[in-house]
């Protein structure tokens, strides 16, 4: 009769003596879990089993661990030390930006060249030359009134090679549509931030010398 | 605080009554007032009224959380998959189509995925979840192996089942009907599809003229009756 429901019943009650507790509960002989032993703490907890061993796993999984203890979230002091290493580079930044400015600002100006002739550049055309480098283009623009312009070619948004427009009155970028003025070489609409740079020029007698370039931002 | 190992939660299918108790009690719950994390399931319900409870199986490998494309759906280090975390649920949705057993809930109006998290704040602190400390059949049962193995000497629990070519194992347990060696597999998409095996028996008229001997197909008394 070893296999009679109530005898195993029985039998199983002696394995667990607090079902018959005092603190038991109810009818059906439930006791209130708090009798147990103490919930561990989440420290002490074992890892759940899974199907995939933690070496299978996508890399992307790992870093997106379903498992809370396993999941990297950033901690207090790494985000402090974050911030001021990045803030810290910043400052490091911004003196070597000034750095720079003071080293630019002590060079020598850039010897004066001869550009052109005024007979090479007839009213309303446009020459193209490198100053104050070999690898500096540069627009020398002659207005129909006759008056000598000179740029920097490349753009000041992204250095694309700009082209004047002179029947507009415009310097047009056709990378990004960007335009500037053909008088002034100010930026008026599209996504140049600064002015063209302006290169003075001067008349010679008969020759246009390339001067100065004076940078502007605004 | 987590939930100890050696308490675990038992859902015996075949003792669910359908009163919805388990229902009202999620339901007055602070944590989620007025919407239960828990609902009863109709097995068929054009031929019968046998309901199941369906809680959050706590997956070993949870399908919610792998699909998830927020990493919203985290499990804790005792097993217990939580509630989506508020910051991050998007309330996308992928976790509800992925889900094998049903248990996550979609609440548009506040953007957020709510779950059965087998009553975290209680469970944790050593309390049993709130559907069964209603539930009058215990068919919802929270407490230790040992218990379960003494109240319920004809079922043993099993936690593994197959949902077409995914397995899965799970921290719940369902009671199956007990059989020697180890837990069965439950093999649930075969099952949806199974139709239960008819048994006859005779009815056996007691009456003048009739001897009221025992014919054969006595003693089972679920087979279904043929005059």
């Amino acid at each position: 009769m070893s296999e009679d429901p109530q005898s195993r019943y029985e039998r199983d009650l002696e394995l667990d003596r607090r079902l018959e507790s005092s603190e038991r509960e109810g009818l059906t002989g439930t006791t209130g879990a708090s009798i147990y032993e103490p919930p561990l703490v989440p420290d002490q907890a074992s890892l759940p089993p899974k199907s995939v061993e933690p070496g299978e796993e996508p890399r992307w999984r790992r870093d997106f661990a379903v498992d809370w203890p396993e999941d990297n979230y950033v901690a207090r002091r790494d985000f402090v030390k974050f911030l001021v290493l990045t803030s810290g580079a910043f400052v490091a930044g911004q003196g070597w930006i000034a750095a720079q400015s003071l080293i630019k600002s002590r060079r020598p100006s850039p010897s004066p060249r001869r550009v052109a002739t005024l007979s090479e550049i007839a009213p309303g055309s446009v020459l193209v030359f490198d100053f104050p480098g070999e690898h500096d283009p540069c627009l020398l623009i002659r207005t129909e009134s006759g008056e000598l312009l000179a740029y920097g070619q490349k753009c000041t948004h992204l250095s694309c090679a700009v082209v004047p427009r002179l029947a507009e009155g415009v310097i047009h970028c056709p990378c990004h549509e960007g335009y500037f003025d053909l008088l002034t070489g100010r930026n008026i609409a599209g996504p140049p931030p600064r002015p063209l740079p302006k290169v003075v020029v001067e008349v010679r007698g008969d020759e246009v010398w390339a001067i100065s370039v004076e940078e502007r931002t605004v | 605080m987590s939930v100890p190992a050696h308490l675990e939660f038992f859902v015996d299918p075949g003792r669910c009554i359908g009163c919805q108790a388990c229902v009202q009690a999620c339901s007055e719950c602070d944590t989620h007032r007025g919407d239960s994390m828990i609902h009863l399931e109709y097995v068929d319900r054009a031929r019968s009224v046998q309901t199941v409870p369906v809680v959050c199986m706590h997956c070993d490998r949870p399908t919610c959380a792998e699909v998830c494309p927020a990493d919203a759906i985290k499990r804790t280090a005792d097993g217990v998959v939580q509630s989506a975390r508020k910051p991050r649920c998007i309330a996308c949705g992928n976790c509800v189509m992925a889900c094998p057993f049903g248990v996550p809930e979609l609440k548009l109006d506040r953007q957020i995925m709510m779950k059965c998290d087998m009553c975290y704040d209680r469970t944790s602190v050593g309390k049993k979840p709130m559907c069964a400390t209603v539930c009058p059949s215990q068919a919802l049962f929270f407490g230790t192996r040992e218990q379960m193995h003494a109240l319920r000497p004809q079922s043993m629990p099993t936690n593994e089942f197959q949902f077409g070519a995914q397995t899965i194992r799970t921290r719940v347990n369902v009671m199956v009907p007990r059989r020697a060696g180890t837990a069965p597999l439950v093999d649930v998409t075969a099952a949806m599809n199974a139709e239960p095996t008819p048994r006859t028996v005779r009815l056996r008229v007691v009456g003048p003229g009739t001897s009221g001997a025992p014919v054969a197909g006595d003693g089972d008394p679920f087979a279904a009756v043929e005059i």
